[in-house]
């Protein structure tokens, strides 16, 4: 953190932005002039103008992959948190087993882990998650850790590079949900320094060339 | 307004107790960030003033008798600490607090896009370390600035200023012995970008064009206040201020 690090535009809730483009996440309009309305970074993309927050809690969207932890159980259904201002309820018809009523506690209990799909969210903001697909899972073992959901793309990086560099290095599974929550499995060296490098990610999310810093992390943390 | 006292609140030279210019605010610090649990804070230091800002949320809200199907509930908490004062204050809500986190919500509510957060609670803790006049404009100040913080949207960053009369004299910020052996106080909570009005009290007496007067005084620094929140806010992430 020696030399000066370019920092990517940041911008205040109610700052006006004089950028071409259309209004996009993040941006409300009034009187014809765009605002943001996050403290965040200013991103422009194919002709939409972007705030993306540095903070915030996480707003489910469909399809989106989840990790959840269970904190409830009841005969026919498990309330997860994903992380989200609401829980989501996990029906016993959308799990990959097949469960008798009230037998819920055999299959998953309090304080599991679990990888989910949001399957539904309405305007209420009720949230409906699913386990039955390919991949979804209950996540044994390993460590859990929490970073803003805005932060989520850097931590996987353009097509996956920075996951896919941090899963090469370390030889770790890591499964980043897109609710924010990180599930590491590995050797013990291996997560403190995943864990450490993600720490890293989000305090320098909002900076550029961070895959070759993170790189260069890695290879010292080699040694 | 307090009462009449043999202290002279304005000297010859136009000059304040504290030597300050009728128009002129007292040193304000800024910081953000300064609570690791909760999902947004700031730490203002306003003169004598000395308040933390916490915010939590937007999570359900419980009991779930105050939720609301169409926004989320804005539920700010002022509190003074027992030691924040010359004599001790009696720990924990009175009448005066409550009525201040009434108002406090209610600013707050108008700048925050609640409508995007159906069902849910927003809390805002406000405490005050140490009192030296104007704690509710410095809370909401420092409320503000927890709330961007926490990545909560907003239509705008809210700026606290008071202004009053002392000894005859309209004046901006006013401190301890200026709130008691003033004239007048009036609060004032103010959307920057728009010059909207979030939150506007009188206590004590003043003419219309006094009042105005007043009110034009803390517009004017409510800009200079918003520029230090903007300063706090991006100088945290090393962004450019001047932008």
């Amino acid at each position: 953190m020696e030399e000066k690090k370019r920092v990517r535009d940041i911008v205040v809730p109610g700052e006006e932005i004089r950028v071409e483009g259309k209004p996009g996440r993040g941006v409300f309009v009034e009187n014809g002039k765009m605002y943001s309305a996050y403290l965040g970074i200013l991103d422009v993309r194919a002709g939409y103008v972007n705030v993306i927050p540095l903070s915030g809690c996480y707003i489910p969207k469909k399809g989106d992959k989840v990790i959840g932890k269970i904190v409830d159980l009841a005969p026919m259904n498990w309330v997860v948190d994903i992380n989200a201002p609401y829980y989501a309820p996990l029906h016993v018809n959308d799990v990959p087993w097949r469960v008798e009523f009230g037998d819920t506690g055999r299959f998953l209990s309090i304080g599991d882990v679990i990888l989910a799909k949001v399957s539904n969210v309405n305007e209420l903001g009720q949230v409906w998650i699913t386990m039955k697909e390919p991949g979804l899972r209950k996540l044994e073992g390993g460590h859990i850790i929490k970073i803003a959901p805005s932060k989520v793309p850097r931590v996987i990086g353009k097509g996956g590079s920075m996951i896919q560099m941090l899963k090469d290095y370390t030889n770790c599974r890591i499964y980043v949900g897109q609710n924010g929550m990180i599930w590491i499995s590995g050797s013990p060296d291996g997560i403190i320094t995943v864990i450490k490098a993600i720490r890293m990610i989000e305090n320098e999310a909002h900076t550029y060339g961070l895959t070759d810093r993170i790189k260069e992390f890695l290879e010292r943390g080699e040694e | 307004m307090g009462m009449k006292a043999d202290i002279r609140l304005i000297d010859d030279n136009g000059l304040r107790i504290d030597g300050r210019l009728p128009n002129q605010l007292r040193p304000i610090r800024m910081e953000v960030g300064v609570v690791k649990r909760a999902d947004g804070s700031a730490y203002v230091e306003w003169g004598g003033n000395k308040i933390m800002a916490a915010v939590y949320g937007p999570r359900e809200a419980y009991p779930k008798h105050v939720q609301d199907p169409n926004r989320a509930i804005v539920r700010a908490r002022y509190n003074m600490a027992s030691f924040s004062v010359d004599e001790r204050k009696r720990p924990g809500p009175d009448r005066r607090s409550i009525e201040l986190s009434k108002v406090i919500s209610e600013a707050l509510t108008s700048v925050i896009f609640v409508e995007k957060f159906p069902r849910t609670a927003i809390d805002v803790y406000i405490e005050v370390l140490q009192a030296d006049a104007g704690t509710r404009v410095a809370g909401i100040t420092a409320a503000s600035l927890a709330l961007a913080d926490a990545g909560i949207p907003m239509r705008d960053l809210i700026v606290g200023c008071a202004a009053g009369k002392v000894d005859g004299v309209v004046v901006l910020d006013l401190n301890k012995e200026e709130d008691n052996y003033g004239e007048a106080d009036v609060p004032m909570a103010i959307l920057p970008r728009t010059g909207e009005i979030a939150l506007l009290q009188m206590d004590g007496d003043m003419t219309y064009e006094e009042l105005t007067n007043a009110m034009e005084m803390a517009m004017e620094a409510a800009r200079e206040i918003y520029r230090m929140e903007i300063e706090a806010l991006k100088g945290r992430y090393g962004g450019d201020v001047n932008e």
